[in-house]
């Protein structure tokens, strides 16, 4: 009588700790870093020149885009998924550390995000925050949200003022321009109570006019519309990095 | 003793009179909550727009008119919106085939009426906005229109008290902001509701049409219902209507916008509600009169005009025909939209 008492007691216990494993997960912050480079240096605006793969020298005086709906897979393999957006704009430091409260705690593998704005939240009116449109990322030409200008001078480039204007956006087929980002993590982060790892992405700017398709100034110096914007696009999906260890 | 009674009764009702129309004066701008009701009209759909995120309030719609008809949205302040949106037009620009802007520049396009915004799915002739809050960012940034910023309009905003106070009136947050300002510029428009000209009272039994109006009715149902679709006389899809692109525009309409070929000179069905007022007709308002649309529709169009499968072959229309379809389209004139004091220029302005 007093062995089955003991029994129950204990199998009541435990499935109290089974059901609390469950039910209080802890949370804690998705913290990420951006960091804009080209290729192997950290990006400068106005005063550094680069140089394209075609070896055509460049500068850069704006590089701004619109990143979100982050997720991160854990190292079970299960994903959890945050809304949002974020404008990432070289000029304002703030706005490089992102981050997202309440993320559920664990051990991570894969960072997932898009670059660009997806229909719904394309289609949904004015808006506050990353989307409002002072932000001057607001196509009132064309359709919904530029996701990426970059914009800068070369003497390569074929108009007038020598100028490279590439405003990158349209969410709609066949000129869709939102790219999910896949980023395999070096090493798993942490997320928890008491300790956040960071994520450091590094975007490399030179990647928009490299692979996989190379971009002649001469010949392609300026995108404001749909015209070449996929072209673009496609070679930002592979600009970004998860940085090296000691960046 | 008589007289004396008379003039005691008569002084003091003529004052009173006198006094009713002094204050009815005054309630002319006046918007009370009922003003700013929404109600979906009798057989019209579900609306696209859905004021329940945006609740319209008479400090929100007040704000919003005066929004609208402030050239302060314009760079050198002198466009408004109601500058080229006539309220006697249906808000359309009456009698002017292309746009005006700032500097007395000239658009490419003819100005759209509005109403019955809420059930558009999208805007402006190539539907290159999708929201209806986001539409007046089109206008205010064109550099051939209004030519200015949000951001600048905030700043010039927030230096204007009364503005300060309005916000404030109308909004919880109190801000200045862009959404703020496109929301309650959003109230006004969206309750530009077209729905009882003569065709609806036919509708609902309450007048009666003319025979010629009825046959109209009837060719038109047959004939140009289809795009044309009751009650809102547009099914918001976009096609070609075989008109030749203009050689001096080189306007290609929602092809400009994707550079697909399928979509070359496709541009919006618009509502013809109110069309007896919207003169000129057509995206770049070639057309003067009615007469001239119709001639246009009963043509036969080449294969290579791309127009849509459903002109083609041209509409078989007799001249009696085309008279008795304008006698029906004159009787989607809605004299109480186009006289509803909700809308007008309290500044007076236009």
């Amino acid at each position: 009588m007093m062995k089955e008492h003991v029994f129950y007691s204990l199998f009541v216990i435990a499935a109290l700790v089974a059901a609390m494993a469950f039910m209080v997960t802890g949370k804690g912050k998705l913290s990420i870093q951006f960091q804009n480079y080209v290729e192997d240096k950290s990006l400068r605006l106005d005063s550094v020149s680069y140089k394209n793969v075609l070896g055509q020298p460049y500068n850069v005086t704006m590089f701004k885009y619109y990143v979100g709906n982050f997720r991160l897979k854990n190292i079970r393999g299960r994903e959890y998924a945050t809304k949002g957006y974020f404008l990432i704009n070289q000029e304002e430091k703030n706005s490089m550390q992102i981050s997202i409260d309440n993320f559920p705690e664990g051990e991570y593998d894969t960072l997932i995000f898009t670059l660009g704005i997806d229909s719904m939240d394309n289609c949904s009116g004015a808006q506050s925050g990353a989307l409002d449109p002072v932000n001057g990322m607001f196509w009132a030409w064309n359709t919904g949200y530029v996701f990426l200008k970059m914009e800068g001078k070369s003497p390569a480039s074929n108009s007038t003022a020598r100028q490279l204007e590439f405003h990158i956006g349209g969410y709609k087929e066949p000129n869709n321009c939102i790219r999910v980002i896949r980023l395999p993590l070096k090493h798993a982060v942490k997320i928890g109570e008491k300790k956040n790892d960071i994520i450091k992405v590094q975007a490399d700017v030179s990647h928009l006019f490299s692979a996989p398709n190379p971009v002649d100034f001469s010949k392609l110096s300026s995108v404001v519309d749909y015209k070449n914007a996929s072209t673009i696009a496609d070679n930002y999906a592979t600009m970004f990095k998860i940085a090296d260890e000691g960046k | 003793m008589k007289k004396r009674i008379i003039y005691f009764v008569l002084f003091p009702g003529f004052f009173i009179l006198l006094l009713a129309g002094f204050a009815g004066d005054n309630n002319y701008f006046a918007i009370t909550a009922k003003d700013v009701e929404f109600h979906i009209p009798k057989g019209f759909p579900q609306p696209v727009y859905d004021f329940k995120n945006n609740t319209p309030t008479p400090a929100g719609f007040v704000l919003g008119r005066k929004l609208f008809y402030d050239p302060i949205l314009s760079k050198d302040s002198s466009i408004s919106c109601g500058f080229c949106h006539q309220r006697i037009a249906a808000f359309a620009h009456i009698d002017h085939a292309l746009s005006h802007g700032i500097n007395g520049l000239i658009g490419k396009r003819n100005v759209p009426p509005l109403e019955n915004l809420v059930w558009s799915s999208s805007f402006m002739w190539d539907g290159r906005i999708n929201h209806l809050e986001m539409q007046p960012l089109s206008p205010i940034s064109n550099p051939i229109e209004m030519n200015e910023t949000i951001r600048n309009i905030i700043k010039k905003l927030q230096r204007n008290k009364e503005y300060a106070g309005m916000f404030k009136a109308a909004f919880k947050d109190s801000v200045v902001n862009s959404r703020n300002i496109l929301r309650a510029l959003a109230q006004f428009t969206g309750l530009m509701i077209s729905a009882n000209s003569r065709y609806d009272k036919f509708m609902s039994g309450e007048d009666t049409l003319s025979p010629s109006e009825y046959k109209g009715l009837q060719l038109f149902r047959d004939k140009c219902g289809q795009c044309h679709k009751e009650p809102l006389f547009t099914d918001n899809t976009f096609r070609n209507t075989g008109l030749a692109m203009d050689t001096n525009l080189h306007d290609s309409g929602v092809a400009a916008t994707n550079g697909q070929m399928l979509d070359m000179m496709k541009f919006k069905v618009p509502t013809l509600r109110n069309i007896e007022m919207t003169y000129p007709y057509m995206h770049d308002g070639r057309f003067r009169n009615l007469k001239q649309v119709l001639d246009h529709y009963t043509q036969k169009f080449t294969k290579e005009s791309h127009a849509d499968p459903i002109l083609v072959e041209g509409i078989q229309l007799t001249e009696e025909d085309k008279s008795n379809i304008i006698d029906f389209l004159k009787t989607l004139t809605d004299q109480t939209f186009l006289h509803d004091r909700r809308f007008a220029d309290p500044s007076g302005h236009y």
